[in-house]
């Protein structure tokens, strides 16, 4: 009782800056029919506005002790290498104001080369690697940045539609540093001719798809050994605080 | 600067590959004083059980205070997590061990009554689905709490509550249909 005593008599100066609203055009729709699993496992009432308070302008600052050395390297968790295409995913987590989001969590998992999880659920007739898992996880730098060596994971059949596939991804997981901005999504490789029938990336707004598709950058490349693709996460930004409008600190 | 925010796509159903924790249901430790267990099925439109969603949970400690640097009353004792993820099995069920957070000091005056943030991940969730689990024994504190006084129904409010069990708090999350689960927009 002592800490909501210590609240009331803190109440006028208890400031609790809130995340700005998602713009619109942002995420996908929860009903989207061409995703078939959506049908029966979207709400159908109008979602309840939940403005933020103290839980949702913190969160988990989760990762320390979480992250061993061999998380963010994909290709040396084995006593061999995986097989496929050697490749180097970097980019920096972000929030909507352009700045960086230091010590926060990445958590990935993908298909190895030939399309196959490493999942008892997944039936694609495909060869699992024995020396390839499909997770990683890494707490990002100083300036936001992440960076993962892994194999580009292949395509795979889906049984949404006939003869469905779904495009070369990576998994992402991120947390940020409040409850309000967690986001999951998945990265996508450049010019993939599969995306035009994913009804996955496609259920997000067309302007917005290209923010999942992530770009080849020579500079990330490791010559001989591995290419490099670069790919940025922008999570929500704060709303300003009134010492922000003041000008004060 | 404004820059576009990344858009949110589906967990799928293939996460177990890298997300679960064996920690993870365990906010704190069975020998924990005050632990308490809390969890419950989702289910989809159909009444059937969701056998690949993952229920993840955020809360204030018993003394109301979050790890946390936003946190604007100052740190918590140190130690709580605050974090719960648990993935849901071939039934559909989830549960955590916890302890019961304090009520929150809100900015506009109130006072919001003990709760825990849930995301419900899922294949088929485009994006995810957030909700919040009150306690059944705080019902002056319910009938005082913010969120719960802005929902008219009073069979929609009376779902956020978790419902004593046998051993521990049932909270059941139905994605759609009759029964279904209000869920906040944040």
């Amino acid at each position: 009782m002592s800490d909501i005593l210590r609240g009331r008599q803190h109440r006028s100066g208890l400031v609790v800056p809130g995340y700005r609203p998602e713009a619109p055009g942002t995420h996908p729709p929860l009903d989207h029919p061409d995703y078939r699993s959506t049908r029966l496992r979207h709400p159908r009432q109008p979602l309840v506005p939940l403005p933020h308070r103290l839980t949702e302008v913190t969160g988990p600052l989760l990762g320390e002790g979480r992250v061993g050395e061999t998380d963010h390297d994909l290709t040396v968790q084995h006593p061999g290498e995986p097989l496929g295409e050697r490749i180097v995913v970097q980019g920096r987590v972000l929030d909507g104001d352009g700045h960086p989001i230091p010590g926060t969590l990445v958590e990935i998992w993908q298909a190895n080369a030939g399309g196959r999880y490493r999942h008892d659920g997944d039936r694609h007739p495909a060869p699992l690697d024995p020396n390839f898992s499909g997770a990683g996880r890494c707490l990002t730098d100083g300036e936001g940045r992440f960076r993962f060596v892994t194999v580009k994971p292949g395509a795979y059949p889906w049984k949404n539609h006939p003869n469905a596939w779904r495009p070369a991804h990576i998994h992402f997981s991120l947390f940020g540093r409040a409850f309000t901005q967690r986001l999951i999504t998945q990265m996508y490789f450049p010019a993939d001719p599969l995306f035009p029938q994913d009804p996955i990336l496609g259920s997000v707004p067309e302007a917005a798809r290209e923010r999942l598709v992530s770009r080849l950058d020579m500079d990330l490349t490791m010559p001989e050994w591995a290419l490099g693709y670069r790919w940025d996460i922008v999570l929500r930004g704060r709303e300003a605080t009134p010492l922000d409008e003041d000008g004060e600190p | 600067m404004t820059l576009p925010q990344t858009p949110s796509q589906t967990i799928g159903p293939f996460f177990a590959v890298g997300l679960p924790w064996a920690d993870g249901p365990e906010v704190v430790g069975a020998g924990a004083p005050g632990a308490i267990r809390i969890g419950g099925t989702v289910t989809d439109g159909a009444g059937d059980p969701v056998p690949d969603a993952l229920v993840e949970t955020w809360q204030a400690d018993p003394a109301g205070r979050f790890a946390h640097p936003d946190d604007p009353r100052g740190p918590a004792a140190a130690g709580f997590r605050g974090f719960g993820r648990c993935p849901t099995d071939a039934q559909g069920r989830w549960a955590i061990r916890t302890l019961k957070p304090g009520p929150l000091p809100a900015p506009d005056g109130g006072v919001e009554a003990p709760h825990i943030d849930v995301s419900v991940f899922a294949r088929g969730l485009l994006r995810r689905l957030v909700t919040r689990v009150y306690f059944p024994d705080e019902p002056d504190a319910n009938a005082a709490d913010p969120l719960l006084a802005s929902i008219a129904d009073p069979r929609a409010r009376a779902r956020l509550v978790a419902v004593a069990d046998t051993d521990g708090l049932r909270f059941d999350i139905c994605l759609q249909g009759a029964r279904e689960t209000p869920f906040l927009a944040i």
